[in-house]
């Protein structure tokens, strides 16, 4: 009877059913089911997300997916972000784009994370899509102001451009004024990266002018604090706002300018920037702190008497600020005092002021952590460095906030112990893992054996990303997480003692991992070219700047160690010091 | 909370940040790997006998991989990692999950997965005690039933707290007496940099972020004498090279190290056998044939300053010159004729 009414439905009212199904795992299922939902299924996927930019070639996606209009792109391993990742070592995309022009004529978005982007490759967009709307190059490089002209210029209705933490080469302030009068259908501009004199103030100014759904707009360091009252007033439905450099000689005129600017705008809830802050204009946001739901304070030199003035300014901030980013600079006084106004606190980043600094400069410490922890039960992300920690506080914090779904702690030091008794910290981990039942991504620091990493394969189940540094006994450690995580998808090791058993003991697991970053660790060459041999479905990359891993025995443990699922197999675009363990590319050599 | 012990409290905060708090706080507390799993005893026996260092040095012989034929004997193993229930490490146990064809292999995975599923079972519910947290390591009574393993664990880890900071306490006059004169030495000579070598990518902060702090902190003039931040990485281009590298300039104190570093890096280049895969061998050039390269009349390594001029490195003091530096070049020494002959005579002699 049932199989009767599935045969009974027209294509194209499974496709519009299909069309309310969004997320890619439901997707993934419905094109599993039989054969001609598979089809129906391939031909209506509008959006395509690509966790490694190798795991699947442009021409597969193309294939499978004929008619996608937007694409997102990742490309290098996380641990490029510091700087643990030569180089050259890849992620280009230029081959998406230029396969991607021939095959989709109508690809309005795209996004990249940490790709190489070049100029050729913003150009080649800029003439493929006609109806291109959206760029988001995050943490990117490879690219100029000149491949941003030719963005604005091109494309006619651009809706977002944001180039978030990129690294682009200046060559030219003037690109801003390229995109065309016509040009009024901006929605969100992030250009905080940018240096100094790459933006033409005024072409920006009548931009902005000229975009009347401008919603979000992130300005560099180079516009000045009286200058950020022009663009307030000429875009007050802002709802998110990166001010540039907020610093200035304190003149009433330019204060009560701004401060009228900013009360002017009443859709604003999330604000970032203030670089450079001059504390004694902080008071000029006192008209819209009762609206604000995020603030990102983590480049303002902001000392704590002036965070805690400004939050307490705002009486009704407490019902609405769930992410705030902030430098140590606020201590734990001002953590403390944040634990008490913002209830509705969901997401906390602390970043160091002096991470190289041998003594600590300021006084933060767990306890700030744990007062956070008390004081917001809702608190489910976790980002925070600091110098000292206790297993004590952390099982604080993991018993005070069990929806926790990011952890990141970030002891400075390498391989602290818990400074109340001097033990390893697997005990207070093991309780974060433990009591916070959806946690899916975690990063340990401070001193650790073995025994955390049985904790965490034991109750980490929701597990899917996991950092480690400086940790672990044995291969012991390693084995725990593999065998016991069950939806691990991302693995990054740096410096630990973990050598070939786990892994091999483990390689079938590898397979249902996106990838597994291993450097500074124990394990040989001879055991990645026995994984490479036997796992096809895996590319295993040996990544070595100092001479081929060859040319040592093969017990000699590799440097860093690249492992990622593909049925693209190997990657053609590799650079001199990255070795594919694949057979069939060893035949080249 | 209790309080830390008298005298340990500060030694622990300068411990901290003491370079020789690994080896102290491995020897002190005397953490062993134990046979937690629950698995075959023979192994803890072998196990508590064994200090530290052996479990975290390379044993080489060990990690040696053979092609285990059936019935092949590997003598010398290390029966530690004995979660693999034999001291074999042949290739069938290694990929227990091989093609499932294989019925052999599935079958020693189905039991090292069992073997885990116990371990975890018996030891879930009994580990953490909040008691047990506070720092008195007392397991109640009732709840080290058999987990043998595990049992061992939390009595030692009882003993150790008794006896560790008692250690410790022991130990740290001497050792925080000699970090300490060595943070003095190392700040009364003015030219070092930092009072410890910088690990690469640690802390892990984006350079994104480091790189906006930085310009950030010298616009408030808030360098007191402190030196500055870790790392301050600049590209490099080199003329004929398909994509450009970065380098540390912090790590380096002169143009000779930096010189040497930028060889080694680029020598792969100067052959003609970079690029695309497939290219015949990866021979390294020898370090002498590639200085040859480089202080001859081929390539010369230049430049861009603050203001966007093109220099020839060498001119002009070290510190002044990771001040101004934003980016490397290496060119063509027929493309370097418009700047300074001067500079260009002394840059030969300097890198």
């Amino acid at each position: 009877m049932q199989k009767e009414m599935a045969y009974s439905f027209p294509d194209e009212v499974l496709k519009h059913v299909f069309s309310f199904i969004q997320s890619d795992k439901d997707r993934n299922a419905v094109s599993l089911v039989c054969k001609s939902w598979y089809e129906i299924e391939r031909w209506c996927r509008r959006k395509v997300f690509i966790g490694n930019c190798y795991a699947v070639s442009p021409r597969m996606v193309i294939r499978r997916f004929p008619e996608v209009r937007s694409i997102e792109l990742k490309g290098k391993p996380h641990f490029a972000d510091f700087n643990l990742v030569p180089d050259g070592w890849g992620g280009y995309v230029l081959q998406w784009i230029a396969e991607m022009a021939g095959a989709y004529p109508w690809l309005g978005e795209i996004r990249l994370k940490r790709m190489v982007v070049t100029d050729e490759s913003l150009e080649l967009i800029a003439k493929s899509f006609k109806n291109f709307k959206v760029l988001v190059l995050f943490s990117c490089e490879g690219f100029s102001t000149d491949g941003l002209a030719a963005i604005a210029a091109s494309c006619k209705n651009l809706r977002e451009l944001d180039l978030r933490e990129s690294e682009v080469d200046d060559l030219s302030g003037h690109w801003l004024a390229q995109f065309p009068e016509t040009c009024t259908s901006l929605v969100s501009l992030n250009i905080s990266c940018l240096g100094s004199d790459e933006v033409s103030f005024s072409a920006l100014e009548r931009l902005v002018d000229r975009c009347p759904n401008l919603r979000s707009l992130q300005l560099n360091r180079a516009v000045t604090l009286d200058k950020i009252a022009n663009i307030l007033r000429r875009a007050p439905q802002l709802v998110d706002f990166g001010t540039g450099n907020y610093a200035a000689e304190l003149q009433p005129d330019v204060f009560s300018n701004l401060a009228g600017a900013f009360s002017s705008c009443k859709e604003l809830k999330s604000l970032s920037g203030f670089w450079d802050v001059v504390p004694a204009y902080l008071p000029a946001l006192y008209s819209i702190c009762p609206r604000l739901t995020s603030l990102n304070l983590s480049y303002a030199t902001i000392q704590s008497p002036d965070l805690i003035k400004l939050v307490s300014h705002c009486p009704r901030l407490q019902r609405l600020l769930f992410l705030i980013q902030v430098l140590d600079y606020v201590e734990d006084s001002g953590l403390e005092e944040l634990a008490s106004s913002c209830k509705d606190l969901q997401e906390l980043r602390v970043f160091p002021s002096d991470p190289f600094g041998v003594e600590p400069n300021v006084s933060l410490t767990e306890q700030g952590l744990v007062a956070v922890s008390l004081g917001c039960p809702k608190l489910q992300s976790v980002l925070y460095f600091c110098r000292r920690m206790s297993n004590a506080a952390l099982v604080t914090i993991a018993q005070n906030c069990p929806n926790l779904t990011r952890f990141r702690l970030c002891i400075i030091e390498p391989k602290t112990p818990d400074y109340l008794t001097l033990d390893p910290l697997d005990a207070g981990f093991g309780a974060i893992v433990e009591h916070c039942k959806d946690l899916r991504r975690l990063s340990l620091s401070g001193l650790l054996t073995d025994h955390v990493f049985e904790y965490i394969g034991t109750y980490g189940k929701k597990l899917e990303m996991l950092s480690v540094a400086f940790a672990g006994d044995s291969d012991l450690g390693l084995h725990h997480v593999l065998s016991g995580c069950e939806s691990l998808r991302k693995l990054e090791i740096r410096d630990c003692p973990f050598g070939d058993k786990a892994l091999l003991a483990n390689a079938a697991k590898l397979e249902t991992m996106r990838s597994l970053w291993m450097s500074s660790c124990a394990v040989s060459f001879g055991a990645c070219k026995l994984l490479g041999q036997k796992m096809p479905k895996l590319n295993v990359e040996v990544i070595d700047e100092t001479e081929p891993p060859d040319s040592r025995p093969e017990s000699y443990p590799v440097d860093k160690l690249y492992i990622y699922k593909s049925v693209a197999g190997p990657r053609f675009d590799m650079p001199p010091f990255v070795w594919s363990m694949d057979e069939a590319v060893k035949i080249l050599h | 909370m209790s309080p830390p012990l008298l005298g340990v409290e500060e030694e622990g905060q300068s411990r901290v940040s003491s370079p020789s708090v690994e080896c102290i706080s491995h020897n002190g507390l005397g953490i062993r790997e134990r046979n937690y799993l629950g698995l075959s005893d023979f192994c803890s026996v072998d196990s508590s006998g064994v200090p530290d260092d052996n479990g975290n040095n390379l044993n080489l012989k060990a990690t040696e991989l053979r092609l285990g034929l059936p019935g092949s004997q590997s003598p010398e193993r290390e029966t530690e990692h004995c979660f693999l229930n034999s001291g074999k490490l042949d290739e069938k146990t290694l990929f227990p999950l091989l093609p499932s064809k294989d019925g052999i292999c599935s079958s020693s995975q189905r039991s090292v997965v069992t073997g885990n599923k116990r371990g975890f079972s018996e030891v879930k519910g009994t580990i953490y005690t909040e008691k047990k947290w506070m720092g008195h390591g007392a397991v109640p009574d009732s709840q080290s039933l058999q987990p043998v393993s595990h049992g061992k664990y939390s009595v030692a880890q009882a003993s150790v707290k008794k006896d560790g900071p008692a250690n410790v306490v022991q130990e740290q006059p001497c050792t925080s007496n000699g970090t300490k004169v060595n943070r003095t030495d190392i700040s009364n000579n003015s030219s070092a940099p930092t009072a410890k070598a910088q690990v690469v990518g640690w802390p892990p902060i984006r350079s994104f972020r480091t790189k906006t702090l930085t310009t950030s902190s010298k616009n408030n003039d808030e360098v007191d004498g402190k030196p500055g931040p870790g790392t301050l990485f600049v590209k490099v281009s080199m003329d004929g090279a398909p994509y450009l590298r970065k380098v540390d300039l912090r790590m380096y104190s002169t143009y000779q190290e930096l010189s040497s570093a930028l060889e080694k890096m680029f020598s792969c280049f100067t052959l003609g056998q970079c690029g695309a895969h497939g290219t015949p061998g990866k021979e390294i050039l020898s370090e002498s044939k590639l200085k040859d390269l480089l202080h001859g009349s081929e390539y010369v390594l230049t430049y861009e300053d603050k203001d966007g001029d093109w220099m020839l490195v060498g001119d002009v003091p070290w510190e002044m010159f990771i001040e101004t530096c934003r980016r490397l070049k290496i060119m063509k020494s027929a493309d370097a004729i418009g700047l300074a002959p001067k500079a260009m005579d002394k840059s030969k002699k300097d890198c």
